[in-house]
């Protein structure tokens, strides 16, 4: 600990498995910041760890109001974690709204902390109350600890040159401190961050600290608990490094450290769109390895110039979410058609349309799969959590230039603004896959759609003396590119491509069943279900129930070898977030299988606890 | 295969694709033309890349001997921009047409324009959809009877030299496709222009409105009805040059030749270039051809480049040690 005293020694210790907080606040009273703040200092203690940040598509919703509240689950234990926690056992609430809105999430007996400077009778009309959820019962069967945040901060950066709504501002760090203390966590990581973010402006890292620490002092002097909580670090993940990761953070290294295994330099065209721009700004720092970052005028532009991109050798690469993906469609049929290598990022979202821009959902897979004019075949991949994003990444750069085809990798918005801790792949484990360019005219001269064994046409990048020639939508003849109108030789054509994708699940694994190869039940998910899905097979497991997971990482064409592990099952359980997409794959690819579809589609992950039910219930019939 | 250390030839630069246009049409001149200026140009065939979108016009690639791509409708500004920016050595052509380039494309016309890539466009202007078959483009005028306009067309149509000059275009020019050597001097100029130079060619379509320019471009009435904007040169016409344009405040006057204005397309307002591009909206002036506008700026792709090159000057090329063991971490 840094503190200079040593706060809250005499208070009791208790050890704690794992925790789940959940910061709630106004969208500007910081919670964002608050709980990644929390969550980095406990990544830096050892702890495993999840989150969910939970925020409005508004930037600065009306104050006070419920649709402007902003909520930060995060969940942190000693031992293996999977999901960011079904229910919290804390709830801290800036504001009446941000009670209101979460308060039915708490566990039962939970803690509530909550700010009661700002529980004025304006403060309750703006959360559309009429009375003080303080007194009115709805806090019956909490703990309440009620603390005038507003007032403590006040006192606190007494003294200071701050404006009285600069000094405001400082609450949330106030609250940091507060939970700090409360588990036990030391101040130095969140200090540094504030020394580096308000460089420019050290009077505002000053009254941060100042607040964080009266926060931390508080939970000593004022005798608001009965004891602290200790959370031990975590054992039980592999031995290696690690460091704390976002899903959108962990791709983009995915998709640098791909392309410098493939020994091409990345081109990234892509349009701003939630929650996706996290890429295209994480990206746009790689400038000392290369990377070009490309912000287009729209979504078309950004696919197109990333084509283009690839025409001239680079690996071209576009990020969006679903909406864009839509616009991007003609884009991907003629990366199809001239068969270039292109990686196509989609951080699924609510839909349709505009739809829930901030909120998750997995309902763009029929999109990615099937989503284009004609037969446009493209492979899909999807991550499972924020740290698989870097293998997925580096897998779809091996697939894209292997086989000379766009890929399209799915994220979600709850793996792209989730944490968790990634354990660094040692770098002799990352072998390279160069992609060579065709350099002369090879013997029996130069053919643009002549085929390798991976059915993959060779790469011709201008610039190459005696290689020019000619790519374009118009169908062409085989071997040698010509526009050509023939019906032979367009079925020919149609089917090449096509044979050229399915034929990936040459190399590809077949994913493994967590758990028994035989049972009831087997739980087949992609996507960020994984983390659910995992902790409900344990906890079946612990109950003794003859249930098995399967996670798809290629979801397109899908693995080999599927039939065989579902044929040892009764009946597969699909869940997903939407209304059944991929049971309808699975159902078209394995009619025989007896494929049972669970869809959730509240822009909300799954929580284990549905999982579980549903499979007892299934059980039970 | 070895570039032939000879000069390329005219010839050199024919494909072995079968041109598929209509005979008589337009595009058949400017494909001569281009091929000419080509082998003048000294740039070996494979450092060339000719980019289209969709369109009678963007068919032009398949017959260029160089690296093209034919791409989808409109969308050639923001191909030829990824290929352009990929590797900046490369000579980059662009080829387009008045619906494929300011009608569906318009957007990244615009955007092109304004991030002065070093590249050239040429936008065959023949006011019609021929490809699909004879509808109304943006540049048709209003009235013009077409397959979807039986009572005639109602839209207001765009003109491409003020929407050039409207999003900042470095080099603005006009030429016709029947006015051969105008047409190979202007694409020159455009060619040694660094950034984006945009060229509209008035090309007839024979088959679905044709003789639309005749008006001002047919041989025997061309040199009234036009005036060729030279830079640095006085600003005359007529058929012994004895016309000239003066510039009376805003409004452009016909005066004699001697008194002509010398026209300058670098001043730093675009504001006599718009001027002069809409010359032929007042009854009786000549018809704008040549260059109406040709400044430096910075090149879009030298800037991209030149970033990465100070990024890696600063903070080294980076590994993927760099990228992977950064940050915070801890061992378990």
């Amino acid at each position: 600990m840094s503190q200079s005293k040593n706060p809250g020694s005499e208070l009791p210790l208790q050890q704690q498995e794992e925790v789940v907080i959940r910061f709630a606040g106004d969208s500007g009273d910081g919670m964002q910041i608050t709980g990644n703040q929390f969550t980095h200092t406990s990544a830096l203690l050892g702890n495993d760890l999840a989150t969910f940040p939970d925020f409005p598509a508004e930037i600065r919703a009306p104050a006070g109001t419920r649709p402007g509240v902003s909520g930060f689950q995060v969940r942190f234990g000693s031992a293996d974690i999977h999901t960011p926690g079904d229910q919290p056992d804390v709830l801290v609430a800036m504001n009446p709204a941000a009670l209101v809105v979460n308060i039915r999430d708490l566990k039962t007996g939970g803690l509530v902390v909550v700010n009661t400077g700002q529980f004025g009778d304006s403060d309750l009309k703006k959360a559309a109350l009429t009375t003080s959820p303080l007194k009115d019962g709805t806090l019956a069967g909490f703990r309440v600890i009620e603390i005038d945040i507003n007032k403590r901060v006040t006192e606190a950066l007494k003294g200071t040159t701050l404006s009285s709504k600069e000094v405001q501002r400082c609450k949330n760090f106030y609250t940091l401190g507060l939970m700090y203390w409360l588990y036990s966590r030391p101040l130095d990581t969140t200090m540094k961050w504030l020394d580096e973010k308000f460089a420019k402006r050290p009077e505002l890292a000053e009254a941060n600290k100042l607040a964080m620490q009266a926060g931390f002092n508080a939970g000593d002097i004022q005798e608001l608990f009965q004891g602290r909580y200790e959370v031990q670090r975590c054992d039980d993940l592999p031995k290696g490094t690690y460091r704390n990761i976002m899903g959108n953070e962990a791709i983009s290294i995915g998709l640098v450290v791909g392309a410098k295994l493939a020994d091409l330099q990345i081109f990234l065209g892509s349009y701003p769109i939630t929650p996706a721009s996290g890429i295209l700004e994480q990206l746009s720092t790689y400038k000392n390895h290369g990377v070009i970052t490309f912000q287009a005028e729209d979504e078309i532009a950004a696919i197109c110039s990333a084509l283009g991109s690839s025409y001239a050798g680079c690996l071209g690469i576009t990020s969006t979410s679903g909406p864009g993906m839509a616009l991007k469609g003609e884009g991907m049929g003629l990366a199809v058609s001239i068969e270039l290598p292109l990686v196509i990022v989609d951080i699924q979202r609510g839909g349709p349309s505009t739809g829930l821009p901030t909120k998750t959902e997995q309902a763009d897979l029929l999109q990615a799969i099937f989503g284009r004019n004609s037969e446009a075949p493209i492979p899909v991949l999807a991550a499972s959590s924020p740290a698989d994003c870097f293998d997925v990444a580096i897998e779809a750069v091996r697939i894209a230039t292997q086989y000379m085809t766009p890929v399209i990798l799915l994220s979600d918005g709850y793996i792209a603004n989730g944490a968790e801790p990634w354990r660094l792949p040692k770098l002799e484990d990352l072998k390279p896959f160069p992609k060579p360019f065709l350099k002369s005219v090879p013997e029996g001269g130069f053919l643009p759609y002549a085929r390798d064994a991976y059915l993959a046409r060779p790469w011709a990048k201008p610039g190459t003396p005696g290689l020019e020639h000619r790519v374009g939508g118009l169908e062409k003849a085989h071997l040698t590119g010509n526009i050509n109108y023939e019906p032979e030789n367009h079925e020919f054509m149609v089917r090449m491509r096509q044979n050229k994708v399915m034929g990936i699940r040459e190399t590809i694994p077949t994913p493994n069943v967590f758990g028994d190869s035989t049972g009831e039940i087997l739980i087949v998910g992609w996507g960020s279900t994984k983390g659910a899905i995992t902790s409900a097979v344990e906890k079946l497991h612990a109950k003794g129930k003859k249930v098995s997971s399967l996670h798809l990482t290629h979801v397109w064409p899908l693995p080999k070898g599927l039939d065989k592990i579902f044929g040892c099952f009764r009946s597969i359980l699909v869940p997903e977030m939407n209304l059944g997409q991929m049971a309808r794959v699975l159902r078209s690819e394995y009619p025989e299988q007896n494929i049972i579809s669970y869809p959730k589609v509240q822009g909300l992950p799954f929580r284990t606890s549905e999982l579980v039910s549903k499979v007892e219930s299934l059980l039970a019939k | 295969m070895a570039e032939a250390q000879a000069p390329l030839t005219k010839k050199d630069f024919k494909s072995d694709q079968e041109v598929r246009w209509c005979p008589g049409c337009g595009d058949y001149a400017i494909l001569n033309s281009v091929q000419g200026i080509m082998a003048s140009l000294g740039i070996p065939r494979h450092q060339i890349c000719f980019v289209s979108g969709i369109g009678c016009s963007s068919r032009f690639p398949y017959y260029m001997n160089t690296y093209g791509f034919h791409s989808i409708h409109g969308r050639a500004p923001a191909i030829a921009t990824g290929i352009k920016t990929a590797n900046p050595e490369l000579s980059v052509w662009m080829v387009t047409g008045d619906g494929d380039g300011l009608s569906i494309g318009g957007n990244h016309m615009a955007h092109i324009l304004r991030r002065n890539v070093d590249l050239k466009i040429l936008l065959f202007n023949n006011e019609i959809y021929g490809l699909t078959k004879g509808q109304y483009s943006p540049t048709s005028p209003v009235g013009l009877k077409t397959k979807s306009t039986p009572m005639g067309s109602v839209d207001r149509p765009l003109d491409p030299l003020a929407f050039a000059l409207g999003c900042g275009a470095t080099f603005v020019a006009r030429t016709i496709d029947s006015h051969l050597k105008h047409m190979e001097k202007t694409l020159l100029a455009a060619a040694h222009h660094k950034g984006t130079a945009f060229v509209e060619i008035y090309q007839n379509c024979v088959i679905f409105n044709d003789s639309c320019f005749e008006g001002f471009a047919e041989k025997t009435v061309r040199d009234d009805q036009t005036i060729d904007l030279r830079p640095g040169e006085p600003m005359v016409f007529g058929k012994t040059l004895e016309k000239g344009i003066k510039i009376v405040g805003w409004e452009p006057k016909v005066v004699p030749a001697a008194e002509a204005d010398v026209w300058k397309s670098d001043t730093h307002s675009p504001g006599p270039a718009f001027v002069m591009s809409q010359l032929h909206l007042d009854p009786g002036m000549p018809r704008p051809i040549g260059i109406v506008r040709d400044v430096e700026a910075p090149v879009f792709e030298a800037a991209v480049h030149e970033q990465l090159r100070a990024a890696k000057a600063k903070r080294g090329a980076g590994s993927i040690k760099d990228l992977i063991y950064t940050g915070e971490t801890w061992t378990v």
